[in-house]
């Protein structure tokens, strides 16, 4: 089991400098991860990239908990270092409602297209992003292929079968 | 070829029938297969043209990467909604005579992947001659698919196929890929480009089904 002794530092740093930053914290198997109120997001990144030495943004993935739960959709951040060699996950929680969360493109660029994908297939809208449109399924592609009420077979008419 | 036109328009039915013969003969022994690999059809592909199945002892084993070169188009794997209009316009760009062999399961009838991502058989998109089940096939059942299709060939007549047309083939453009540039400018071409789904039948098309 990793020790996450250095990563939870890294959290409490966070901590000290503005407490609304961390909404939640969660300490297993060896992992990190820290769920961050949406409107905090890019100044949370901001931090970690330029004091923390979180240069590189591993992923960025959505996740459906499903349409009967509040808050239904999930972005989950992973960062890296490639200068102390760990790894930090940060979470944003978010309604059905209103799924916007402020884009990391002004932070590491290659966001971009992790969140047109997380876009393409969850419908998260990431505001102010420079260039929000689908990444992986076709242009006139009708609804979020991995919300978890999207029909297997697609909506219809489906042109092609 | 475009002799044969000259030829039937001459002297209809007086030398066509020894024509295709040899015509036939001529095509079904050089087939020239497009490289289309799409999944791991595609490896069993490969192995027929390799040293141990050898499609070259039934003439065909040039694998073309460009479609200009090709006749055949083995589609080796399933296709991906997103792809359909890539393959189609694949299909568009190969010369006549041309021939499709549709490999394995998935691009027959979408396989195992019934779901909004792949197309439910490439006959959808394209005219199909050869349907081959198995997941994925032997190379033998490849070679077996091919010389069915020289089989095929051999029945064939030159009087069938009519060159198509220049002005026709220029229109057959997939939307969204090039306007028609020549004569007019860009901006007219663009607004008179008609909306031509690529599931619309070619002439090729039409033939074959009558």
């Amino acid at each position: 089991m990793t020790d996450t002794k250095v990563l939870l530092e890294f959290v409490n740093k966070l901590k000290e400098e503005n407490s609304a930053w961390i909404a939640d914290l969660k300490d297993t198997l060896g992992e990190v991860t820290a769920t961050v109120p949406r409107e905090s997001i890019v100044d949370v990144c901001w931090v970690l990239k330029t004091k923390h030495g979180f240069d590189m943004l591993a992923d960025i993935c959505g996740a459906d908990r499903g349409p009967e739960e509040d808050p239904r959709f999930e972005v989950n951040y992973h960062l890296f270092s490639t200068k102390h060699f760990n790894r930090l996950r940060l979470k944003v929680l978010l309604s059905e409602d209103e799924p916007n969360v402020p884009t990391v493109v002004s932070v590491w660029k290659t966001a971009n297209w992790h969140e047109r994908e997380t876009f393409d297939l969850f419908g998260v809208i990431f505001d102010n992003h420079p260039d929000l449109r689908r990444i992986l399924l076709p242009s006139d592609f009708d609804g979020h292929a991995l919300r978890k009420d999207y029909p297997l077979r697609g909506y219809e008419p489906y042109s092609l079968t | 070829m475009g002799l044969e036109n000259t030829v039937f328009e001459s002297l209809p039915d007086v030398l066509t029938v020894k024509l295709d013969a040899v015509v036939n003969w001529a095509r079904k022994s050089s087939l020239w297969p497009a490289t289309f690999g799409l999944a791991c059809c595609a490896i069993e592909m490969m192995n027929t043209v390799s040293s141990r199945n050898d499609l070259s002892r039934f003439g065909a084993e040039t694998f073309r990467a460009s479609p200009r070169q090709a006749d055949v188009m083995i589609v080796s794997g399933r296709v991906s909604r997103k792809m359909a209009p890539a393959l189609r316009r694949i299909y568009d760009q190969m010369p006549e005579p041309k021939w499709v062999i549709s490999m394995g399961a998935c691009a027959t009838s979408g396989g195992v992947f019934d779901n909004y991502a792949i197309v439910q058989g490439v006959d959808k998109i394209v005219p199909v001659d050869v349907y081959i089940p198995g997941c994925p096939p032997r190379p033998e059942m490849l070679i077996h698919a091919i010389m069915m299709l020289q089989e095929k060939i051999m029945n064939e007549s030159v009087k069938d196929r009519v060159d198509t047309f220049e002005e026709e083939s220029r229109q057959s453009i997939v939307p969204g890929t090039l306007p028609v540039t020549i004569g007019t400018k860009l901006e007219e071409a663009s607004k008179n480009a008609s909306t031509r789904p690529y599931t619309i039948a070619s002439r090729h098309e039409k033939r074959r089904s009558s």
